[in-house]
């Protein structure tokens, strides 16, 4: 009768919550945030090579940022924090979005390189902009929705690269302090989205571990109101 | 040599044949016992027939032509089927109808995510029952069910489908706004919902913060409480309803295990009144749902009230798997 039919997955709903601890850019800040509502992150912040790090009431299990949404939704990590521009890119996951964390704050965007005209002359003469990205679902959805035909090329590292070498006329990506596009040259022509870190739940969890998420989430949200 | 299958269907092979044949007969003695008799209809139908059910969701991945250049669809779920079914061969029956079915139905994958394309429910529809006590005997069927199943430790999730809508109505909000909010709440997307909700014009702070909490009640009957705490003509209405259901429940003795919840929203345009999920927590997935469509009937001619669940078989097995000792490894 529901409409979504997703995958089998498998979890157990034993023993403390596991919470999925985006490694990169948002670790630190993450931890922080864990530190302050008083779960204990030492052992992360450690030189430990190990993923899982048991805990009384939390299980923090690390992973890459764009894992974050399979293993919440799969229930193999009952809650966890990750990027919007993650859960942007992977809308068709079913998480529980519950809560803005307010930090790893940056915004999606389209750059082109500076005073080149190539963008505006592309959409004018071919009717359509080549744009590399790391984001193909993101970037699709903004020129859908704004009227406009672009060809999206989907690249892994690094997206500067791109339009420096006439792979693509633009990009779109993720900026923070904007010395990365400074550096190669590059501009903002277009604002999309402002993303900060996010904490999602799975959806058996958050019903089926009520108490526990919504203790977790007030915690977080007062800490981040603070 | 290798022959490929579409992706989201499989085969099926004998070892679990054995065990989703055991768990289906399980299934449909529990429906039969209480006076479900088993039907099946055809897995393709005429795509308008299917279309007047939901034109929204019914929306099927497998449309066709035939040989004659008429439309057909591939169903997407049983309960549409079946009350087409009811309308033509039932119309002039003793009421309560009670129905039950196993039977695949199809919908359209994404790639890369494990989704089924061919999916089997068992199911119950218990037409002609009206709320509280149709509802009540449909928790019912569904708890005997997970205990055929052996997934004694299975919830049931109980909320209500016209309450966001009805609230929404008695904030005036309408249109887009509307849409923009029932489409954050069924993404579960709370952020998103506040940021909506902090949009609108003409809604204090405190509407505001009164569907933001709604959509977090859930546990016991303490949850009706709070909702009404709220306050609002549609909570009051909505928790009236939830309270009416639960206290039919617990006077049969079978409310342990049904969980009230506030913020629950089924993706099917044709719920009205309560509705229902399922889980297990040794599954990181819904096992399935159901609820009243007490307009769904009218849609193919016949006004009855009416209600039922589904469960995904497959998914039921999965979690039958893991609820035994040792999680499955190795039995």
């Amino acid at each position: 009768m529901s409409v979504e039919v997703a995958g089998l997955g498998r979890a157990k709903a034993e023993g403390p919550l596991k919470l999925a601890v985006p490694r990169g850019t948002l670790l630190e800040e993450t931890l922080d945030a864990l530190d302050s509502i008083g779960i204990d992150t030492a052992a992360v912040r450690g030189e430990s090579r190990s993923l899982i790090f048991p805990g009384k009431e939390v299980t923090l299990v690390t992973m890459r940022p764009t894992d974050v949404p399979t293993y919440v939704e799969a229930g193999a990590a009952d809650v966890g924090i990750t990027g919007k521009d993650v859960l942007l890119e992977q809308g068709d996951r079913i998480v529980y979005e519950l809560l803005d964390l307010g930090y790893g704050r940056c915004r999606m965007v389209l750059a082109g390189r500076k005073g080149d005209k190539r963008l505006g002359e592309s959409q004018r003469r071919l009717g359509m902009m080549r744009i590399a990205t790391k984001y193909p679902r993101t970037a699709e959805r903004h020129f859908e929705t704004t009227g406009r035909q672009v060809e999206v090329i989907e690249v892994k590292g690094s997206i500067e690269l791109a339009p420096l070498t006439g792979l693509a006329d633009g990009i779109v990506d993720l900026v923070a302090t904007g010395r990365t596009l400074e550096e190669n040259d590059l501009e903002v022509r277009e604002e999309i989205v402002e993303c900060t870190a996010r904490f999602v739940a799975n959806r058996v969890a958050h019903k089926l571990r009520a108490a526990e998420v919504d203790e977790l989430t007030a915690k977080l949200r007062e800490a981040s109101a603070r | 040599m290798i022959h490929p299958i579409p992706p989201g269907t499989r085969d099926i092979l004998p070892d679990e044949m054995r065990e989703l044949r055991r768990l289906h007969l399980a299934m449909i003695d529990v429906f039969e016992e209480r006076g479900y008799g088993e039907v099946s209809t055809p897995a393709i139908e005429y795509d308008e027939v299917l279309a007047r059910g939901d034109g929204r969701t019914a929306d099927s991945a497998h449309r066709f032509f035939d040989e004659r250049g008429d439309l057909l669809a591939l169903r997407s779920d049983m309960t549409v089927p079946i009350a087409r079914l009811v309308a033509s061969r039932f119309a002039k029956a003793a009421m309560p109808l009670r129905l039950c079915y196993l039977a695949n139905a199809f919908r359209a994958v994404r790639p890369q995510r494990g989704q089924m394309r061919e999916f089997a429910q068992a199911g119950v529809e218990l037409i002609g029952a009206p709320a509280p006590q149709g509802t009540v005997e449909v928790v019912e069927v569904l708890e005997a069910t997970l205990d055929a199943a052996g997934l004694d430790r299975a919830v049931i999730g109980l909320g209500d489908a016209d309450l966001y809508r009805q609230l929404l109505a008695e904030l005036g909000v309408d249109g887009e706004a509307r849409e923009a909010i029932l489409g954050r709440l069924a993404a579960h997307d709370l952020v998103g919902l506040e940021v909506e909700l902090a949009a609108l014009e003409g809604v204090e702070d405190a509407q505001v913060a009164t569907c933001a909490a709604l959509s977090q009640l859930r546990g016991g009957r303490e949850v009706l409480e709070q909702a009404r705490a709220l306050g609002g003509e549609a909570v009051e209405r909505a928790t009236a309803r939830i309270g009416a259901t639960f206290a039919a429940l617990e006077e049969r003795g079978v409310a342990d295990r049904v969980q009230i919840d506030l913020g629950l929203l089924r993706d099917l345009g044709y719920y009205s009144g309560a509705i229902l999920e399922v889980y297990d927590p040794a599954l990181g997935h819904v096992l399935g749902g159901g609820g009243r469509y007490d307009r769904l009937l009218e849609r193919f001619g016949i006004d009855l009230p009416a209600a039922g669940f589904a469960l995904y078989l497959e998914r039921v097995h999965v979690a039958q798997m893991e609820e035994e000792p040792g999680g499955g490894e190795g039995s």
